[in-house]
Parts: C-alpha cells; sequence; structure tokens
C-alpha cells in the first residue's frame, strides 16, 4: 500500500472524530466567540467587532467579583478533593485484598447513581440549622446555638467536594494500580521509610493521575451552575450564575458570550498550567 | 420491487404522512409558566377539544423571547408571559391581536385588567389571567407578627440571619422602593440610590436569596423564619401541613404581580389558540390555574369564586382581596436601559 494510501485510510479514520469536534465544538465555539462580539439594540443583535462586553467585564466589580469567586471556589474544591481522593484511592488500591476492590469502588461511586440536584437539595437540608450537622454539633455540646452553614460557601464547597471525590477516587485508583509493587519493593531495599517511599517514589509516579482527575474537577466546578445556586444561597454569585442572569429576562446573549469566553480562557490557563503533568489517556 | 409492493408501500408512505398531519393537527404548542403544567388545569381542555396541548417551561422572559426567535414561525401557539413584559412582546410583533368582545374582562378584578398594559393602538393582544403579591412571608410562629406589619421591622438587626430575599430584583427593587416612600411606577434612575441603600440593609440581614423552592424549603425547613418578596404563591401549596407559614402586606404596601397570556402572531391554529386562551381565563380554567399545583394565585376572574371551595377561598384570601389590592402597586416596568442599571445594581448588592 503507498504512502499516499495510508494517508487517505488516516484522514477516513479521522473523519468522523473531525467531524464530530467540528459540529459539536469548533463551530459553536466560533459561534459564541463571534456572538461576544456583538451587541444588544433593543432586541436587534448588531454583529460586528465591538469589544464592548469585555469592558464591561472590567468596568463591572460584580462581573470581575464572579470571576475571582468562581477561582476561589474552584481551586478549594480542586485541592480540598484531591487529599481526600487521594487517601481513599490509596486504601481501595493497596489496603483492600483484590476481590473486595471492585466492591469498594462500586461503594465509593455509589453516590453519582442519585440525581445531581436532588443531592444537592439533600446537603440542604443536611446543613440546614435544625439539621444532620448541627442536631449532631449539639447533641454532643459542642456548640450552644446551631451553625449557619447551608447557604454559604461552606456548603457549595461541601456539595462539590462530595461529587469531586468520588471522580477524583476513580482517576488516582487507575493510576495507582497501574503502578508496579516492584517500585516500592526496590525503594525499601534502598533504605527509604514509608513516607520517602511515597514521597520520592509513589507520588511522583501517580501525579499524572492526580493532576489528570484535578484538570477534570476544574473544568466541570468552573462551569457548574446548579451547585452554587443551590447551596450557595446566591451570598455570592460565581461566572454562570451572572450568566444565566444575562440569559434569564434580557436575553443578552452577547454578555453572556463574552462571559462563557472567558470561563473558557481560565479552563485554558488551567491546562496550559497543568499539561505538563496531565495524561488524559490514563482516564 | 413489483408494481403492487411499491404500490402499498406508497399508500403506507402516504397513509403515515397524512396520520402524522392530522396528529399535528390536533396538538397546540405553549410556552408557559410552571402553573399551566399542572394535568388538573390542561386535561379538560385536551378532552374537550380532542387535541394535545404540549407545555414547555421557562423563566425569565429573556428567555421566552429568545426560545421564539430561534424557534420556526409556527412552532408555538400560546404565550404565558409576565404581565409587566407584554409591552415587549407587543414591541417584538409576536402576538396576535384578540378579540375583546370574546373575553370576559369585565368579569375581572378591575385592577388587573390593564388595559393599558394589555392592548396598543385600540388592540388587545394579551389578557391577565392570575395574579398575586409579593410581599412578606413569614413563620407566624417564630416571628413578632407586629414586625412583619412595617418594613422598617422586617429586615432589623433582630431577623439578622433569619431572612431570605426572593431571587428576582424587580419585585425586591419594588419592595426596597415602597420602603423609602418611593411608588413602583416613580423609580428612575435617580431613585437607584435610596433603593440600593434598602437593598444593601435588606441583603446585609440576609442568610439566602432564593428563588422559589429554595425560599419554600428554607420557609419550611426553618433555615429562614422570613422572606421578603414572598406571598400567597409562596406559602399556600404550605399552609396545609404547616398553617404558621402565612404571609401579610405591610402599611407601607407591597407589590402586586400578573401573569398575561396571548396567542403568537405566527400561529398556524390562531383559533384553536384562541379557545385556550379563553379556557384559561374562563370561571373554571381560572379556578383550576388559581389552585395549580406548583402555585397559588389570585384568578384574574373574579366569576372563579364560584368554582373556588371555602378552603382554597380562605387560602386564597378571596374576601380580603378589595383592601390588598388597594394596598398593593404593580411592580416596577423599566424600560431596557433602566432595566439594565436596576439588574447591575441588584448584582452589586448580591455580590457586597
Amino acid at each position: 500500500m503507498t504512502a499516499r494510501a495510508d494517508t487517505i485510510r488516516g484522514w477516513g479514520f479521522a473523519a468522523p472524530a473531525l467531524v464530530w469536534t467540528a459540529a459539536f465544538f469548533v463551530v459553536p465555539f466560533v459561534v459564541m466567540a463571534a456572538m461576544s462580539l456583538a451587541t444588544l439594540d433593543g432586541r436587534t443583535l448588531i454583529w460586528g467587532l465591538h469589544p464592548d462586553n469585555y469592558l464591561e467585564l472590567a468596568s463591572k466589580a460584580y462581573l470581575a467579583r464572579a470571576i475571582v469567586v468562581s477561582l476561589e471556589i474552584t481551586l478549594t474544591v480542586t485541592v480540598v478533593s484531591v487529599m481526600l481522593a487521594y487517601p481513599l484511592a490509596w486504601i481501595i488500591a493497596f489496603r483492600i485484598p483484590p476481590r473486595w476492590q471492585r466492591l469498594a469502588l462500586l461503594l465509593a461511586i455509589l453516590p453519582f447513581w442519585t440525581s445531581y440536584v436532588v443531592r444537592s437539595y439533600a446537603w440542604l437540608l443536611v446543613l440546614a440549622r435544625d439539621g444532620v450537622v448541627n442536631q449532631a454539633l449539639l447533641g454532643i455540646g459542642l456548640i450552644d446555638e446551631p451553625l449557619t452553614l447551608a447557604n454559604t460557601r461552606f456548603a457549595t464547597v461541601t456539595g462539590f467536594v462530595h461529587f469531586f471525590v468520588m471522580l477524583l477516587t476513580l482517576t488516582i485508583y487507575a493510576n495507582l494500580v497501574q503502578l508496579s509493587p516492584n517500585y516500592r519493593k526496590a525503594a525499601a531495599d534502598l533504605g527509604a521509610n514509608a513516607f520517602q517511599t511515597f514521597r520520592h517514589v509513589v507520588l511522583p509516579l501517580t501525579l499524572p493521575g492526580i493532576m489528570t482527575g484535578a484538570f477534570l474537577t476544574f473544568v466541570l466546578c468552573i462551569g457548574d451552575y446548579i451547585t452554587p445556586q443551590i447551596l450557595g444561597g446566591n451570598t455570592e454569585l460565581t461566572v454562570p450564575q451572572v450568566i444565566m442572569v444575562q440569559l434569564g429576562r434580557r436575553a443578552d446573549f452577547p454578555l453572556a458570550s463574552a462571559l462563557a469566553v472567558v470561563l473558557m480562557g481560565l479552563v485554558t490557563l488551567a491546562y496550559l498550567v497543568m499539561s505538563r503533568w496531565l495524561r488524559l489517556d490514563r482516564l | 420491487m413489483t408494481s403492487k409492493t411499491a404500490f402499498c408501500l406508497l399508500g403506507s408512505t402516504a397513509l403515515a404522512t397524512l396520520g402524522s398531519a392530522a396528529a399535528a393537527q390536533d396538538e397546540l404548542n405553549a410556552l408557559v409558566w410552571c402553573d399551566h403544567t399542572d394535568p388538573a388545569l390542561i386535561e379538560p381542555f385536551e378532552e374537550a377539544h380532542d387535541v394535545t396541548v404540549n407545555l414547555r417551561e421557562y423563566e425569565g422572559t429573556g428567555a421566552a423571547l429568545a426560545t421564539l426567535e430561534q424557534s420556526r414561525p409556527g412552532d408555538w401557539d400560546v404565550l404565558v408571559i409576565d404581565g409587566i413584559d407584554v409591552f415587549r412582546a407587543i414591541d417584538a410583533g409576536i402576538l396576535a391581536p384578540l378579540p375583546a368582545d370574546e373575553l370576559p374582562t369585565d368579569d375581572f378584578f378591575p385592577e388587573v385588567v390593564m388595559e393599558d398594559n394589555n392592548s396598543r393602538d385600540g388592540e388587545i393582544y394579551a389578557v391577565t389571567e392570575k395574579f398575586g403579591y409579593n410581599t412578606i412571608s413569614y413563620n407566624s410562629e417564630a416571628v413578632d407578627e407586629a414586625d412583619m406589619q412595617s418594613l422598617s421591622t422586617v429586615w432589623s438587626e433582630k431577623y439578622d440571619g433569619r431572612i431570605s430575599i426572593y431571587d428576582y430584583y424587580l419585585p425586591v427593587m419594588g419592595i426596597a422602593a415602597l420602603a423609602e416612600g418611593i411608588d413602583t411606577a416613580a423609580i428612575d434612575a435617580d431613585a437607584l440610590g435610596p433603593i440600593g441603600d434598602t437593598l444593601s440593609a435588606m441583603r446585609g440581614r440576609a442568610a439566602s436569596v432564593a428563588g422559589v423552592v429554595a425560599a419554600q424549603t428554607a420557609l419550611a425547613t426553618g433555615e429562614v423564619d422570613i422572606v421578603v418578596g414572598g406571598g400567597e404563591w409562596l406559602t399556600a401549596v404550605l399552609a396545609e401541613e404547616q398553617p404558621a407559614l402565612t404571609w401579610t402586606i405591610p402599611e407601607e404596601g407591597a407589590v402586586r404581580w400578573t401573569q398575561s397570556i396571548g396567542v403568537l402572531a405566527d400561529s398556524e391554529k390562531p383559533d384553536l389558540a384562541l379557545e385556550f386562551v379563553k379556557y384559561i381565563v374562563s370561571p373554571e380554567g381560572q379556578a383550576r390555574l388559581a389552585t395549580s399545583s406548583c402555585f397559588w394565585g389570585m384568578p384574574a376572574n373574579a366569576g372563579a369564586g364560584e368554582f373556588l371551595d371555602d378552603d382554597q377561598k380562605a387560602r386564597l384570601r378571596w374576601d380580603d382581596q378589595e383592601d390588598y389590592l388597594a394596598a398593593t402597586q404593580l411592580y416596577p416596568a423599566p424600560d431596557t436601559d433602566l432595566d439594565i442599571e436596576m439588574q447591575d445594581l441588584w448584582l452589586n448588592t448580591l455580590q457586597q
């Protein structure tokens, strides 16, 4: 077979993926980017290269604040989720007998089976003034008055962490079980203690799995509308919430698109920062 | 392929096409608020006219207008819209004139006929179907009811952290205006200063700013004891199980909301769409709409009273409507520029 035929066959195999990506990513993104440079005159959309919507991001404090709030929540959720998911994945991979690992994984991801919205409302009830958490703390005498937990950033972060710990556990577990036990044995033979083995051998080798899971957490968290809307009580607004406000009453698609482009920019930035360690093929 | 097989295939294709066309004739597509999705409201119309009413809920007039713009002409037949936004729909040319003599507006509560709002150049484009109040909902067992009779004591230090604010800037800013002694119809750019100060004070005392379900949940679970912007639409569905959840109109007044219904200009079934509108504003339809499982509200047509039982009337406070209508003002209906300023002020306040 000639090289030309190989090339044609290669393109043939790649074509469905390319068409899919073009149809469902490239074209919508180009339309969104073009929309972000349009303006509204009443209900009339005026296409063009107007920077107005991006200038509004700089001039309106609540828009800039929404970006800061989104980043703060997303980074907190990502770090906390990694710190909780790694030990859980470690225990499942190395401390639970292989025949029970599948069941342990199943239990770890069981909450995935419930509706995302229902789970968020459930957290709202758990964190309420007369919810389980406050009742438990009052019961054991740690507090005298119920704490304000629902409708706060803490509630938003809790709802997110509950979801993303499951996701991260899977990606980190997949990385850990691929790690040959010989690495740890070799480190021990060379005199490393358990912490040194973890610090200098296991952690660097599992970093791609951690970063892949962390990147996914970042992407999904920063674009999420439901969790902050239900659990945050609108005490502060994230970028997706502000986008929804622009669409809800005024249908201001240009400004909403500009905000969405900014979100895409933040995700791209996160990708560039983490790309050194990302191994999306480990998913 | 034999000619007989081809004939059968053509015949079945033709029948299928005719069948789908016939099915399409028997459908009505309506863009509505959630109270219209109650089967108890829709099924009687479907049975009486042998049609299927396809309903799509939306939130926010902007979302509805965007849906219509992105649809093909004729896709939608009926639109339910916030009463104050009828002018936007008329401006956009999406509503068809309605025959005034076929609408029972003479039987309506006069304050909600809103002829100026629903018509232009002598043509009626929409008709009010339901109304209610954005005011103060509260738990009577957890607050001093006397405090709820004045806006000056609702968001006071006494209730710090015990308040939720309804997450819609127009009625809440209307309430803030009333607290400042400003009529809702008089809100302009200059009034936004004092309104903003009041909003900040309100926001400072609030535990949350919540949508319908979240506000109901917060009040029902005791997370908060007061909902600013609440009303019968918030507490009526909870009243049976939790009678302590109630609402009042304070001495400064409150804000009145209305929703209207109209036929879309591009509808391919204008007669059927008009029949649907007439059903909704008929006394029977109005009684069912008023007590919809999604949210309760007063029917625009006073004749609905004949189809509501005493308990339903008590929960709607039927006998107090004359006083309530006198004490309330339609919520703000800003033009585009003022709307942007109001929304910016609202979002800035939320982000404080």
